[in-house]
């Protein structure tokens, strides 16, 4: 019988939920690495058992874990993340120039069919590739080098890349977001990119429709159609039908377009999932209800579902990696607080359990389908 | 031989419980004792200096015989009482963050 595996980052450490098919019944484990920041954990499509998680504090900076036995024991491996040649500079907060300089993982994606590649999306914005486990990591200095880099500004979280989506028909062709430079595509493995916001408006831009500059908080896609581009802008649900190279506004009725988190289900790719949040400015979710918001028509028709959520005096935020679903059917949809709760719904949407109430803030969230 | 005690994530990491003892070769210093305890323990690299530059992390200090020698130039020599393993040479995390 199939079974579930959810990899939990917490800002205090990591925890590992698996339940069966049914999802009711969950064992927690953890937390590992208690007290580190652990941003992301993500397991290989190719060998479910080969997982990667980011691990940083501010003592210690970033250490990164592999775990080739589905998260029983675990081995740092390399943490050194040197960018390109001469790292130059980008745009500060105040409009002046700054170096660039790492900080964090935000986000790991391994590859789609080798367990020892993994790609780490860092802050300040760049893309890592590791073609041995995670041993040694090498820049794929072409996004960062890009003409429009020294334009890239840090959004209030810093200037992070933090979504990775290798298209499963074409792996050469993967699209990345930085949070706030905006959208990128590379069609060459890696190698050259380009800015793919055709479409995107942010008003907070004096040019609002510029070719840099917006703060995409994620995007999502199914891979059985992986032209088809999800994205929950700082403001915005837009969406994508040729891979990026235009967008268009979906947010519909929704009842606020600020979030961070988006994902599309497993088996339907026109069901997609969001977490309204009043504002930029509150962060916390309107009325005070938690509510996810799903689309059955890839957008614009939005219907809250909130059988089993908090819908009187909540005002947690869930974080752009703290949304994920699996691959069962009925497929399952999840997600973290940074209050703490773990919820999850094995019915699409329909109705959501708290499996875990008292977590640390919760940074991500990845589920895993095991045979 | 020179002790060292390190603070309680970075014990963790390198899979250690109590102090670690390093054989320093050459004369005892700051960049001679850490040097030794990266190459004795892969997996501290980057977490006390940066990769690269060896620039000390922000919220790591240096102790010496209960006194604060973070700010003292890299190569010059330890207190005799840390070269001699008399006492230990301490890693501490600042008490900052949340």
């Amino acid at each position: 019988m199939s079974s579930v595996r959810l990899l939990v980052g917490t800002k205090k450490g990591a925890f590992v939920l698996t339940s069966d098919g049914k999802r009711d019944d969950w064992k927690i484990e953890g937390p590992l690495f208690a007290g580190w920041e652990m941003y992301h954990l993500k397991g290989s499509p190719a060998d479910p058992d080969r997982l990667y998680a980011s691990q940083s504090t501010g003592w210690h900076g970033q250490v990164v874990q592999r775990s080739d036995d589905g998260g029983k024991t675990w081995e740092p491996v390399g943490n050194e993340f040197t960018y390109d040649g001469v790292p130059g500079t980008h745009q500060w907060y105040d409009g002046t120039q700054h170096p660039w300089e790492f900080a964090r993982i935000w986000h790991l994606e391994p590859s789609l069919t080798d367990p020892d590649t993994v790609y780490a999306g860092v802050e300040d914005a760049a893309l890592f590739r590791s073609t041995d486990g995670g041993m040694t990591w090498q820049e794929l200095s072409g996004l960062r080098g890009h003409p429009t880099g020294e334009q890239w500004q840090p959004g209030a979280g810093g200037l992070c890349l933090h979504t990775i989506l290798i298209n499963p028909e074409d792996p050469q062709r993967m699209v990345i977001a930085i949070s706030a430079a905006g959208t990128f595509r590379t069609d060459d493995g890696g190698e050259t990119w380009r800015p793919i916001n055709r479409g995107l408006r942010s008003r907070e831009l004096p040019d609002e429709e510029r070719e840099v500059g917006h703060c995409v908080h994620h995007i999502a896609m199914n891979p059985s159609r992986p032209d088809v581009l999800f994205m929950q802008k700082h403001w915005h649900v837009m969406r994508s039908d040729d891979g990026g190279d235009s967008w268009q506004k979906v947010s519909g009725n929704l009842p606020s377009d600020f979030g961070f988190p988006i994902e599309v289900h497993a088996h339907e790719p026109d069901t997609v999932y969001v977490v309204p949040i009043e504002s930029d400015s509150e962060h916390v979710p309107p009325e005070g209800k938690l509510r996810v918001y799903r689309s059955r028509t890839g957008g614009n028709e939005w219907e809250a579902l909130t059988n089993g959520l908090p819908q009187e005096h909540c005002y947690v935020n869930v974080l752009r990696d703290a949304m994920s679903v699996d691959g069962l059917d009925p497929g399952g949809v999840y997600f973290g607080t940074t209050g703490g709760q773990v919820y999850a719904s094995p019915d699409g949407g329909d109705s959501w359990t708290a499996i875990v109430h008292d977590l640390p803030s919760v940074l991500s969230v990845e589920a895993q389908t095991l045979p | 031989m020179i002790r060292v005690v390190l603070p309680h994530h970075l014990r963790a990491l390198a899979g250690v419980d109590g102090e670690v003892s390093l054989d320093v070769r050459e004369r005892a210093t700051q960049r001679t004792v850490l040097d030794a305890l990266e190459a004795r323990y892969p997996v501290l690299r980057g977490t006390i200096r940066d990769h690269g530059t060896a620039k000390r992390r922000d919220f790591i200090r240096f102790f010496a015989c209960g006194t604060d020698i973070t700010l003292d130039p890299a190569d010059d020599p330890l207190p005799e009482a840390v070269a001699s393993g008399t006492e230990p040479f301490r890693v501490v995390a600042a008490m900052a963050g949340g």
